[in-house]
């Protein structure tokens, strides 16, 4: 059963430049996908427009059976409810512990104190973070700068978890840890996008790859059958 | 009861917000004394000017002066005619030996000249004194009094009172436009501190907005923080109008120079003007929250 579709995609900015052409997609619920290709290409638009940060010039998105493109910009929390955002810069509170930091999530959306405490716990298990629940941000490292964004993405149970590089930041230990993570995540049954310029970490986890090129897919590998070679040029 | 868990998150997390960012709050806070304060000067000072115009004008009094010959059946007809004139306010009647009776009072060569008159022989009109209830309308009044039977002559101060009163009209004309122009002032000169304190939390607005929280959501814990910086920075500004106008009341014995410029009693003044300060400072610091959250919502 399809998650996402997208059906005759474009996407132009107001500056002209045409990001995404033509594009249609789909990709099935519990699937782990990586979105790759060269800079401008037009990942971070793609995955921008799954989470209605941009709003595509024509065609259709739906994502969970919501159509995308004809939400409200008052009603984008609807969509961002169901789905988990991870960043290559985090964007922690820091000012809030990690506690706070995952709890945001679910407090913002009126959950109880009890329900939020268990939710959140749990979540920084997965993330193997439950230790430093008290800690702030900067006494953390990178690595578990990025699994608290994790933690604070998956804590509300969402169907679709987009990673744009999540990696990018961190040295390569650290990336396998990260990907370990969301491997686990999605085990559990979340959908997984992830944009990704990493190549070693797309070979290695033998996963359904789209190449992007020009705001165009070039290539839409099935899963375990991504060659490091194919994109040596797009690197 | 998920409301009231929203609305009580947002209320803490208000708190949170203007201590854990305290030396932005510690800006709008001290930019919202400051500015009450200028409010509160320009208000007391406004409404004393008020006060004062106020007095002087309830002490212009027409004043009919009687033909000499009238009997008390002519004086009855004319005060039923005062009466009847819809601008009347109070009529005081002021017989002439009472007139004499007070001149004498106030001097020895009046006292000398008067003590042996009889009444036939008191020059004086009697008067009747008339308090107006519309100012602006004294002229038509006291002409209409004028030509009521009886009447010899109507003085009012012609001339000096129209004066007065456009000038009293300009100056609580100017001082209410201060007032409003210093309420817009402050209203923007808060406004945009607290947007440079909401900028710096740009961030927090994008994570909530990331985390599926709607814009009520993001908009009610800024809200909230508006509404506590104004508060907190109504404080000082409050004490210094009720603690500050009562000591000055006190010590200058409720008058400024003489007893015809009175000031206004504190209670309630104080208690009045208090409740302006903090309503500007709440409504301001809200609308100014509010605006600058705006800004970083897609709405």
């Amino acid at each position: 059963m399809d998650l996402i579709r997208l059906k005759n995609v474009r996407k132009q900015y107001k500056t002209g430049v045409t990001a995404i052409h033509d594009m249609s997609l789909s990709i099935e619920k519990g699937d782990f996908v990586f979105v790759i290709g060269s800079t401008g290409c037009g990942k971070s638009t793609l995955v921008k427009m799954l989470y209605r940060e941009e709003k595509p010039s024509s065609g259709k998105i739906i994502v969970g059976g919501i159509d995308v493109a004809k939400l409200r910009n008052s009603k984008v929390y609807k969509i961002r409810r169901k789905i988990g955002v991870v960043f290559q810069d985090y964007k922690l509170l820091s000012k809030s512990t990690v506690y706070e930091n995952v709890a945001f999530a679910l407090e913002v959306l009126g959950q109880p104190k009890s329900e939020i405490y268990s939710k959140v716990i749990k979540a920084l298990e997965l993330v193997g973070l439950k230790n430093k629940a008290n800690n702030y941000p900067h006494q953390l490292s990178g690595g578990e700068q990025q699994r608290v964004a994790i933690a604070r993405a998956i804590v509300n149970g969402p169907k679709l978890l987009i990673c744009d590089e999540p990696t990018g930041n961190l040295d390569p230990k650290t990336s396998m840890e990260i990907m370990d993570v969301l491997e686990s995540v999605n085990e559990m049954g979340t959908t997984i996008i992830m944009v990704t310029h990493d190549i070693d970490i797309v070979s290695q986890m033998n996963k359904r790859t789209i190449l992007l090129d020009s705001g165009r897919i070039l290539k839409d590998y099935a899963k375990g059958t991504y060659k490091n070679e194919s994109i040596k040029n797009t690197k | 009861m998920k409301a009231l868990r929203i609305l009580s998150r947002n209320i803490r997390d208000s708190f949170k917000g203007v201590f854990r960012n305290f030396s932005l709050s510690l800006a709008s806070i001290s930019c919202i004394t400051i500015t009450l304060i200028v409010v509160a000067i320009s208000i007391i000072l406004t409404f004393n000017v008020k006060n004062f115009t106020t007095l002087v004008e309830k002490d212009v009094t027409i004043v009919a002066f009687l033909d000499v010959d009238v009997k008390e059946k002519d004086r009855q007809n004319i005060l039923k005619e005062i009466k009847k004139l819809d601008n009347v306010d109070k009529i005081e009647f002021n017989s002439k030996v009472s007139i004499a009776n007070d001149m004498m009072e106030s001097s020895e060569t009046f006292k000398g000249i008067m003590k042996d008159w009889t009444e036939d022989e008191n020059p004086l009109q009697d008067t009747y004194l008339v308090k107006v209830k519309d100012i602006e309308h004294i002229g038509d009044t006291a002409k209409a009094i004028g030509k009521i039977d009886k009447v010899d002559i109507v003085k009012y101060g012609e001339g000096m009172v129209e004066q007065l009163v456009s000038i009293f009209d300009v100056i609580k004309n100017v001082c209410i436009g201060m007032v409003v122009a210093l309420i817009i002032v402050t209203a923007f000169l808060i406004g945009n501190t607290i947007k440079i304190t909401i900028h710096s939390r740009k961030r927090e607005i994008e994570i909530m907005r990331l985390v599926g929280a709607s814009n009520i959501n993001i908009n009610i814990p800024f809200i909230f923080e508006g509404l506590f910086l104004g508060i907190l920075g109504s404080i000082i500004p409050v004490c210094a109008t009720i603690y500050g106008y009562t000591y000055l009341y006190d010590k200058m014995g409720g008058k400024v120079f003489s007893s015809i410029i009175q000031l206004i009693d504190p209670t309630p003044f104080v208690y009045y003007t208090s409740g302006v300060l903090l309503l500007i400072g709440i409504v301001v610091g809200m609308f100014g929250s509010l605006r600058a959250v705006h800004k970083y919502l897609k709405v």
